[in-house]
């Protein structure tokens, strides 16, 4: 079965308050990062899966990042996925 | 009447809330392991705090995939009373029993103190013992109390007298001072403050015990 590689980028919705993301960025200005205006923290979260074409992948990526990675509540998630990266393939 | 206790890896307020029912108000209370699925006997289920399966992702994420809370998610459609309480409150949104989501509050800081709480009208079944408009003292402890929901959903929430317990003096940035939430049936409550440990007058005020001797009314 062919082996697909993707990475998931789950990010705050722009509405929900990063607080963590605003103390990271009061942290950049310690460092003498000037000019900073904008940080937010989110999860890059890799994954391989197999599946026996490309659309079943994504279907299955779909459903894992809408329902489990990210909560849609407060969250946004985009999906980057690699053709079949198995060995030799 | 039987009262079932949730019971995660990384729960850390089971006993409490066993100790607060069984030791102080005589409600006999069963855990309930992550992977049972029998539930039958109980008149209500209690979500309890703690760091379920770590908290590794969100809070209450992995835990909503736990055997027992099919179980419990069908109890509470049957109309069984079910009571989460911070960490369970966690978990009850992640499961959809319960609208909206908890992250991290504003101020990033873990907090752990007394807390004042306004019972707002409605028509929660565990909140039968209070007034509407009284204040009342539990503790909190959280780093991720922080209830979101969009204007909209919260407006929707107040109009239908869903938000029934409010932050007095708002510690976390939760939108609309939301501390619980019932849903619209009034069977299932979800709570960032722990009434358990406002149960037992050598540890404090007593204030949650009305909240768990609604089981006996």
């Amino acid at each position: 079965m062919p082996l697909y590689s993707a990475r998931v980028l789950v990010s705050l919705r722009p509405s929900v308050l990063d607080p963590a993301g605003e103390a990271t960025r009061a942290a950049a200005s310690r460092l003498g990062v000037d000019g900073v205006s904008k940080l937010r923290i989110g999860k890059a979260v890799e994954v391989e899966l197999e599946a026996p074409n490309p659309q079943a992948a994504r279907e299955q990526l779909e459903l894992l990042s809408d329902r489990l990675l990210a909560n849609p509540v407060i969250e946004n998630w985009t999906l980057e996925l690699k053709d079949d990266v198995s060995a030799g393939a | 009447m039987t009262l079932g206790v949730v019971v995660f890896p990384g729960s850390n307020c089971d006993r409490d809330v066993q100790w607060a029912a069984q030791g102080c108000l005589g409600i006999e209370t069963r855990f309930l392991w992550h992977e049972e699925r029998d539930l039958s006997g109980l008149d209500a289920v209690v979500v309890p705090g703690g760091f379920s399966y770590g908290d590794y992702l969100r809070c209450g994420a992995i835990a909503r995939f736990a055997p027992v809370l099919e179980e419990v998610a069908a109890f509470a459609q049957r109309g069984g009373r079910v009571l989460g309480i911070c960490n369970g409150f966690q978990v009850l949104t992640e499961m959809g029993l319960l609208p909206g989501a908890l992250t991290r509050n504003e101020k990033l800081h873990f907090i752990c103190e007394p807390t004042d709480l306004k019972v707002e009208p409605g028509s929660c079944s565990w909140l039968q013992g209070y007034n509407s408009g009284e204040v009342v003292t539990f503790p909190i402890a959280h780093g991720e109390g922080r209830y979101q929901a969009d204007p909209d959903q919260l407006k929707a929430l107040e109009d239908s007298g869903q938000v029934v317990l409010r932050y007095v003096r708002n510690p976390n940035g939760s939108v609309g001072d939301v501390a619980g939430l019932c849903n619209a049936q009034g069977n299932v409550l979800g709570l960032m403050p722990h009434p358990e440990r406002a149960c037992d007058s050598a540890t404090g005020g007593v204030d949650g015990r009305r909240l768990l001797a609604s089981l006996l009314g």
